[in-house]
């Protein structure tokens, strides 16, 4: 979480922390806000056997862009992603175990 | 603070999976494919993930040491988390008025449960949001500033995260 601060002659400071400007978490906005309609146009439109990955797709993607960038972890200390992702993985892989044992995934 | 959101991954999975078990469970009352309302449900995610932006430019803002507009994007944030809220607040009671009580079913339960465990964790951050923009305003903020609007921001956008997972998981893909 280092700060690197340059200041311009007309004294506007521009951030340089983690290399990202405005407009680029708008950009980003943006595309997060795209991805959000096409995950409700599936409710309404019959995307056949595509229906559930791409919706799991999405959500990935969408999940993975929030922490990578508006959290910055793409840009932190390695240790934080491992804090991070070794407390999701955990929990994806216990709960992933105990839904097997109640049998969730046998149609 | 990656610590404790890695630990709350824990609490979230254990709420998710749990739903997922009971949703097809609905021995009295409404099924969720009879009761969700996803045009209202799209409009609340969105302006959560639009919280979000705004949260990142306030951080943005309080690296820059620009801190009276940080405290401008804290306020917005806090304001599309309350509409968040409001809205939440708002589906309970059309839920409860069609039938849909605590207690109704294990489907009711888990979905309560979960969703308001969410809406608890937004609340929360609203008042830590208001909190941190308040210390800002007096200039009362001990230590870094734009760090302290960092961690609160780290702890918004891990809301913001569960939110996407509980909209793909409970609200599009039906039981």
């Amino acid at each position: 979480m280092s700060t690197a601060t340059e200041t311009h002659e007309d004294g506007h400071e521009d951030s340089h922390e983690h290399g990202m400007s405005d407009m680029q978490y708008i950009k980003i906005a943006l595309i997060l806000a795209a991805i959000t309609a096409l995950e409700v146009a599936t409710y309404y439109v019959d995307f056949g056997v595509l229906f559930m990955p791409s919706l799991i797709i999405m959500m990935v993607v969408k999940f993975v862009v929030v922490v990578s960038y508006f959290m910055h972890l793409k840009f932190d200390n390695k240790m934080f992603s491992f804090l991070f992702y070794t407390g999701l993985g955990l929990a994806l892989f216990v709960y992933v175990t105990a839904l097997a044992t109640f049998k969730f995934f046998i149609a | 603070m990656w610590l404790f959101l890695g630990s709350e991954c824990l609490l979230f999975g254990g709420l998710i999976s749990t739903y997922m078990l009971y949703r097809g469970r609905v021995q009295d009352g409404p099924h969720p494919a009879q009761i969700f309302d996803i045009p209202f449900t799209s409009v609340s995610s969105f302006v959560l993930l639009m919280s979000s932006l705004t949260m990142v430019l306030a951080v943005t803002a309080a690296q820059r040491k620009d801190f009276n507009r940080a405290n401008l994007w804290l306020i917005v944030t806090a304001t599309l988390g309350a509409t968040f809220v409001g809205g939440q607040v708002y589906e309970f009671t059309a839920f409860y008025r069609e039938g849909l009580g605590f207690t109704t079913s294990l489907f009711s339960s888990s979905f309560y449960t979960l969703t308001g465990f969410h809406g608890i964790h937004v609340s929360v951050g609203v008042i830590l949001l208001l909190s941190t923009a308040g210390i800002l305003k007096k200039n009362k903020a001990t230590g870094d500033k734009a760090e302290s609007v960092e961690l609160i921001g780290l702890y918004w956008h891990f809301v913001d995260v569960v939110w996407i997972i509980i909209f793909t998981l409970i609200y599009l893909i039906p039981a």
